[in-house]
């Protein structure tokens, strides 16, 4: 059980040759990750790179077709959402999945609710309100269904759910996609609170600023693969680059033809 | 009003938002609800006063105490298989054979009882276990083959069709004793008089006294409260309408008992969706099932829990529905049973789409299809008209739930 690499502490989730295919579509390769407790992993990569497909693989909803995964140490099998929330890894989906026709209560709590023959509806409130003031949320009322708060609100009670069983791993799926600036500074800085309070976030985000800003490790997938590890003071080029999977690509042609531009 | 004002509620810290305090609040609140499309039980209970004046106008013996006995006595069997088919709506699925299923249970009644001679209670038993299986086959069929359920309960719907005319074999119907207790409950047993007072008093006081602990332990979590004139003002409207009702069929012949155990489960299942895990887990189910599946929420359970729900529930709607008729023939649960029952939970508000819905949308739906149908027997209308009335009232209730599910989308309200 221990780690052969130079007696380094223990990571709390270990991926090893984790592989997805999709009929013909290899949408994972090989994955190796490794994240450690109080430490932000980014996971950074294209359009189609396999962050989404990584992350639904660690939150129980696909099965990988090979590879292991180990957390706390022993190798898990994540067969289905339940069993993942179980062990303490909590997500944040691109696509939210909130119930629209829930209110914000039921949602926070749901499939973890208080009381399950007689709902403690007064003590779920409390904490609910508790926990979107720590998150400095803006939600006009509790009690009114999921449809009627915008995207932002919608992106704070998911956040907001994720945290409620305390996860040892806590994965975030673009999360500040829908916010505004306010609320994309409280979700980081509610990153390195939940990194400070010892737990592991894994952090997906197209905003390479956000990423820098808080991100520990960079990992890069490219083509469902990875494509080297990166830290923070990491020059945007050289990020580009692995992203991209050439020094020649888009992004440098443009900043290129922009320079020519002052130039002349 | 409930606010001291020295300190803001927990959540009455956003100060833009409009809370509704008083009576004046709520029914300011029910306004805005109602008109962004939230209809709850609005358009039913509009539709039974209207139904009521119409019949009465024709024919004033509708209103007859004694008449409304009967009705209620006839809405108990397809008011329990419609509240069973307001579970498996919940979801946005459907059971189709419920009809057949109450028909099978009937014959099982007649088959086991009066012809082999078993004790009563094992020949339920026995037609509310067939009902059990019956729903977990349907479930399975969908959470293993991804059957829809539409078609899995319309083959279940002919092969339970077979296995009701198998059962009775060429006699056709069976007689039940018109001694028997489970006849007797059917046709005459009512409620006494001391019981049905006491029984109408007993909402109003539950409400009072749970919502006063509600609002005691809301002030201690430093939580709003609505206040205590919407609670009375509510409790005693309710307590007084339901002691009119009773003292209104007391002039007849009371209240049946068999109307008195569809109610009962009404509430226990009003109080499952609302107050449990697993109400809530239906809710969520219906609404978003990859949203509850990724919540942790055990999708296929929630579905063999509420198909076996509803065909048990279709079994007992015909174990009643042969006690009331005092015999089991290849008659029941066939013709408009099926409809009827569906049509009462989309009438009374649940939706066809799934995600909502109440368990007394059965009571009330199937007390508007109920009088229809008693309205229309009493003019001597034919049965062909009364079809075609029942038809167009389905139709118009899921147009109207169609409609405000627009505009519920359009306010922002799913």
């Amino acid at each position: 059980m221990t780690d052969p690499r130079e007696g380094a502490a223990q990571p709390i989730l270990k991926l090893r040759g984790v592989s997805k295919q999709f009929g013909a579509v290899q949408a994972l390769k090989d994955i190796e990750l490794d994240v450690h407790a109080g430490e932000v992993v980014a996971l950074v990569g294209d359009n189609g790179a396999g962050k989404s497909t990584l992350v639904k693989v660690l939150a129980g909803v696909h099965q990988p077709t090979d590879g292991a995964i180990e957390f706390m140490g022993q190798p898990v099998t994540l067969d289905s959402p339940g069993k993942a929330l179980e062990l303490g890894i909590a997500t944040v989906f691109q696509d939210l999945a909130l119930c629209e026709n829930l209110d914000v209560v039921a949602n926070l709590f749901l499939g973890h609710e208080l009381g399950p023959w007689a709902l403690d509806e007064v003590q779920m409130e409390v904490r609910a309100w508790t926990l979107l003031q720590e998150l400095a949320a803006r939600i006009p009322s509790v009690r009114e269904p999921v449809a009627s708060l915008s995207g932002g609100q919608r992106q704070t009670v998911a956040i907001a759910r994720s945290l409620l069983l305390d996860p040892k791993v806590i994965m975030l799926d673009e999360p500040t996609a829908a916010l505004g600036v306010a609320q994309t500074a409280e979700v980081l800085n509610l990153i390195e609170r939940v990194r400070d309070r010892g737990h592991g976030v894994i952090l997906i985000s197209h905003n390479m600023e956000d990423v820098r800003a808080v991100a520990d490790r960079i990992v890069v997938l490219r083509l469902g693969q990875n494509n080297g590890v990166f830290t923070a003071e990491t020059s945007n080029a050289e990020l580009v680059a692995a992203i991209t999977g050439a020094t020649e690509n888009a992004v440098s042609r443009r900043r290129a033809r922009k320079l020519e531009e002052v130039e002349q | 009003m409930s606010d001291t004002g020295n300190k803001a509620a927990l959540d009455r810290s956003d100060s833009r938002v409009r809370h509704d305090e008083g009576i004046g609040g709520a029914i300011r609140a029910f306004i805005d609800r109602v008109r962004s499309g939230d209809l709850g039980m609005l358009p039913v209970a509009v539709g039974l006063v209207l139904i009521a004046t119409v019949f009465w106008s024709l024919n004033p013996i509708f209103l007859a105490p004694n008449n409304l006995v009967n009705l209620l006595f006839d809405a108990a069997a397809v008011g329990c298989i419609s509240l069973g088919i307001v579970c498996v709506l919940m979801l946005g699925e459907i059971d189709l054979s419920v009809g057949s299923m109450s028909g099978v249970a009937s014959a099982l009644i007649g088959v086991i009882w009066v012809k082999l001679g078993f004790p009563l209670p094992v020949a339920i038993l026995a037609a509310l276990s067939m009902g059990a299986l019956m729903g977990m086959v349907y479930a399975l069929l969908l959470t293993r083959f991804g059957m829809p359920s539409f078609v899995s309960t319309l083959a279940g719907l002919l092969a339970l069709l077979g296995m009701q005319l198998y059962l009775l074999g060429s006699t056709g119907s069976i007689n039940l004793p018109y001694a028997s207790p489970l006849v007797k409950f059917g046709q005459i047993m009512m409620m006494p008089a001391w019981l049905s007072y006491l029984l109408a008093i007993l909402p109003g006081a539950a409400m009072v006294w749970f919502g006063l602990d509600r609002m005691r332990r809301r002030a201690a979590a430093n939580l709003s409260n609505p206040g205590l004139s919407v609670l009375l003002a509510k409790a005693i409207i309710l307590t007084v309408a339901l002691l009119a009702v009773v003292w209104y069929l007391s002039q007849g012949r009371g209240i049946p008992y068999m109307f008195g155990l569809f109610v009962a489960l009404v509430v226990i299942m009003n109080y499952a969706l609302t107050r449990t895990k697993w109400g809530r887990a239906m809710f969520a189910v219906g609404g978003n099932r990859e949203a509850a599946r990724r919540s942790g929420i055990n999708v296929n359970r929630i579905r063999v829990s509420a198909f076996m729900v509803c065909s048990t529930l279709a079994a007992l709607g015909g174990v009643l529905a042969a006690s009331r008729l005092a015999s089991s023939s290849q008659q029941a649960g066939t013709g408009d049973v099926n409809l009827n029952a569906i049509a009462a939970a989309v009438i009374g508000g649940t939706s066809l789409f799934g995600g909502r819905g109440s368990a007394w949308s059965a009571l009330l739906g199937i007390l508007v299809i109920q009088a229809i149908s008693n309205g229309l027997t009493l003019l001597n209308l034919s049965s062909s008209l009364r079809y075609m009335i029942t038809g167009a009232v389905l139709a118009i209730a899921v147009i109207v739930d169609s409609l405000a599910r627009q505009s519920r989308a359009s306010h922002g309200r799913a």
